[in-house]
C-alpha cells in the first residue's frame, strides 16, 4: 500500500495519460486501490478458486493498460467505479468464454498483490461461504464490490495516517486513534478517562489528540478519494456518500 | 496495513464522518440517527454540563450560500419558545463548513410507540399538539411534516412536536429550514424545496403539498397531516391520505377527521384552532362544528354529557313514586 501518487492529479485522468510514465504511475494507485475490491468480487460474484481469481485479477488490470480501455471512460454516463466493475465483468465473461484459447497472464506487472492476505480476508465473509448458492442479485454486487472498495480506501489512510503519526513523533496521537476508532479486539470502546489512564495523559488531551487524527483520516481519505475520481462532481458525490459532507465546502 | 475489519470499518467511518468540533463547546457522545438532511448526535455541551442533541445537517449541492440562508432561518425557528416545540440553543458552522444546530434533548417516547393510552388522553395530545403548531403559524412558520414520529411525549406527560427540517417560512418558498429531528431522520426530506421536489412523509401529506408546488402550501397542510395523526391515534392503523378510518369510531370524531383531512384546504379547519376546539368539544361531550347530528344523537349526547344530574333527577322521581304508591293510599 501507500502507492498513491503524491500529487493530486486524478488517476483517473492518469491512465488515460499519453506518456507512459504518468500512465504506468496512475496504474500502480490505481491497481492498489482497486484489486482487493477486483479479486474478492471475482471470487464472490464469479465463484472463480482461488487461484483462478488471482489470474483473472492481474490480468485484468495487464489488458486494461495494454488496451487502455479503462482510459475510455465517460463521466457523464457513471461513476468510475461502477464503470470499472462492468468492464471486469465483460472481461470475466469473455475469459470464461474463451477459456482455453488464450494465453494466461499478461507481461504486465503493477504493485505486489498480496492475494494470501486477500483470501484470509475473504474468509470471514459471509457471501464467501455461499459459493454454490445462486449469483447475488446486481444491486448485492454494486454493495459488495462498493464495500471493498470502500475498506481498501480506509486501510490505505489509516496507514498514511500511522507513517505519517511515526515521523512526526506523534505516536501517542496515534495510540488513542487505534484504541478508541481502530481496536476491534474490545468487546466495548475505552472511555476517554481509561485511555488517558493508560497512555499517561489528560484527559482533555485524548479529546485533543483524537480530533486530531480523524481530523488527518479525513483529510487523507479525501485526497486518496479526489486522486481516484474523475470529476469534481464524482469526488463530490463519493465524498458525501462517503463522509456525509461536501468537500468544497468552506466555513461560512 | 492489513484490511479492516467490518467492525473496525464501521467505527472508522463513524470516526471520519463525526463533525469536528474543534473550537465549540461540544462533545461527541454518541451517535442517534441519520437521514436525508444529516446525522443527530447525543453530545455534551462542556460549559454548561448538560447533555444536547446536535444535528449536523448535509449541505445541499449548487447553493453556495444556503448555509448562511439556513443559519439565518435557524434564528427564526430559535424565536418559537413554546413548551410544545423543542428549542434550538445553538446553531452555527464547523471547520469543514457543515451547520449544526444545538438542541434540547427529548427523552421519551414518539407517538406511534405510546403504549396504552386512552382515547381521552389521546385526544388531549392532539390538542397539544395543535396548540404548538397554531403558535408556530402564529409566527409564520409551518410545520410540513407532522407525523406519529415526530410528535414526543415525555415521561411527565409533556408533548413536543419535533423535527422543523422541512419547515416552510410563509412567503419564503424557495427554502426550508434545515433544522431538526432530535430522536426521529426523515428519509425523504431534502432540505431545498423548490418547485417539483416533494417534501413531507406519504399519508400524512396534504395533496397540494404532494403536488410539489411550495406556493401552495400553507397552514392548512398542518391541519391536514393532524386530521391523520388523529386518524392514527383514533384506529391505530395508517391508513390512505383520504381514510378518515372507520370501525368504532364515533362518527362526530370520524366527521373531524374527514373534515381536516378534506383534499380541497378550503374545505378544511381554516387553521389549527378551529381543528382543537373540535376535538376539544368532543372529548367534553359538546357538539362539535364538523358533524350535523340529528335530534336522537342529541339526545344522547346531552344525556350522556349531563348523565349526573339526569340520574340524580331519575332516582329522585324513582323515590316519590315509591313514595306515593306505598303511603300515598
Amino acid at each position: 500500500m501507500g502507492s498513491f501518487p503524491a500529487t493530486r492529479h486524478s488517476v483517473v485522468a492518469g491512465i488515460a495519460s499519453p506518456d507512459i510514465h504518468a500512465r504506468r504511475v496512475a496504474f500502480d494507485a490505481l491497481v492498489s486501490a482497486y484489486w482487493r475490491p477486483v479479486y474478492k468480487y471475482v471470487r464472490i460474484k464469479w465463484r472463480r478458486d482461488r487461484d483462478d481469481a488471482a489470474d483473472l485479477t492481474q490480468e485484468f488490470f495487464a489488458r486494461a493498460f495494454e488496451k487502455g480501455s479503462l482510459g475510455r471512460f465517460e463521466p457523464a454516463r457513471a461513476r468510475f467505479r461502477t464503470f470499472l466493475r462492468l468492464c471486469l465483468d465483460g472481461f470475466v465473461a469473455n475469459e470464461i468464454k474463451a477459456r482455453g484459447r488464450l494465453k494466461r497472464g499478461g507481461d504486465v506487472s503493477f504493485v505486489p498483490l498480496d492475494f494470501a492476505a486477500a483470501e484470509h480476508e475473504l474468509s470471514t465473509h459471509p457471501a464467501a461461504h455461499g459459493a454454490g448458492a445462486a449469483s447475488h442479485a446486481d444491486h448485492d454486487e454494486d454493495d459488495l464490490f462498493r464495500q471493498e472498495w470502500v475498506r481498501g480506501l480506509f486501510s490505505d489512510a489509516v496507514g498514511a495516517l500511522r507513517a505519517s503519526c511515526e515521523a512526526a513523533g506523534k505516536t501517542k496521537q496515534f495510540a488513542v486513534f487505534q484504541r478508541y476508532d481502530l481496536d476491534d479486539n474490545a468487546d466495548v470502546r475505552p472511555t476517554y478517562a481509561q485511555l488517558a489512564s493508560e497512555l499517561a495523559i489528560p484527559v482533555t488531551q485524548v479529546t485533543n489528540y483524537l480530533a486530531f487524527a480523524r481530523r488527518e483520516l479525513r483529510r487523507l481519505l479525501l485526497e486518496r478519494l479526489r486522486s481516484l475520481c474523475a470529476t469534481d462532481e464524482e469526488f463530490r458525490l463519493e465524498a458525501r456518500e462517503l463522509l456525509g459532507a461536501d468537500p468544497t465546502s468552506r466555513p461560512a | 496495513m492489513s484490511a479492516l475489519s467490518d467492525a473496525a470499518l464501521r467505527r472508522l467511518r463513524d470516526a471520519a464522518e463525526a463533525p469536528d468540533l474543534t473550537g465549540t463547546k461540544y462533545e461527541i457522545v454518541g451517535r442517534i440517527g441519520q437521514g436525508g438532511m444529516g446525522t443527530v448526535y447525543r453530545a455534551r455541551d462542556r460549559e454548561l454540563g448538560r447533555e444536547i442533541a446536535l444535528k449536523v445537517v448535509r449541505l445541499p449541492e449548487g447553493a453556495p450560500d444556503i448555509a448562511a440562508r439556513m443559519m439565518r432561518e435557524a434564528r427564526t425557528l430559535a424565536l418559537l419558545e413554546h413548551p410544545g416545540i423543542v428549542p434550538i440553543h445553538d446553531v452555527g458552522t464547523l471547520a469543514d463548513g457543515r451547520v449544526f444546530y444545538a438542541m434540547k434533548l427529548v427523552r421519551g417516547a414518539p407517538l406511534h410507540e405510546l403504549p396504552g393510552v386512552s382515547l381521552p388522553e389521546r385526544l388531549t395530545i392532539v390538542e397539544r399538539v395543535c396548540e404548538a403548531v397554531a403558535f408556530a403559524h402564529a409566527h409564520g412558520v409551518v410545520h410540513r411534516d407532522l407525523k406519529p414520529q415526530n410528535v414526543m411525549v415525555g415521561a411527565f406527560g409533556e408533548v413536543l412536536v419535533m423535527d422543523w427540517g422541512v419547515a416552510k417560512i410563509v412567503g419564503d418558498t424557495t427554502v426550508s429550514l434545515g433544522v431538526g429531528s432530535v430522536a426521529g431522520t426523515d428519509e425523504h426530506a431534502e432540505p431545498t424545496t423548490g418547485h417539483g421536489v416533494v417534501l413531507g412523509t406519504p399519508g400524512y401529506m396534504a395533496p397540494e403539498q404532494a403536488a410539489g408546488d411550495p406556493s401552495l402550501v400553507d397552514a392548512r397542510a398542518d391541519v391536514y397531516a393532524i386530521g391523520a395523526l388523529l386518524r392514527d391515534l383514533c384506529t391505530g392503523n395508517p391508513e390512505s391520505t383520504h381514510s378518515d378510518g372507520a370501525g368504532d369510531v364515533p362518527r362526530p370524531l370520524r366527521a373531524i377527521i374527514r373534515r381536516a383531512m378534506s383534499p380541497d384546504p378550503r374545505d378544511r379547519y381554516s387553521d389549527v384552532t378551529a381543528l382543537a376546539h373540535d376535538v376539544a368539544a368532543f372529548r367534553a361531550g359538546d357538539r362539535v362544528t364538523a358533524y350535523n347530528e340529528n335530534l336522537f344523537e342529541r339526545a344522547r349526547r346531552l344525556a350522556l354529557r349531563h348523565s349526573t344530574p339526569i340520574l340524580l333527577v331519575l332516582a329522585y322521581l324513582l323515590m316519590r313514586l315509591t313514595f306515593l304508591a306505598v303511603f300515598g293510599r
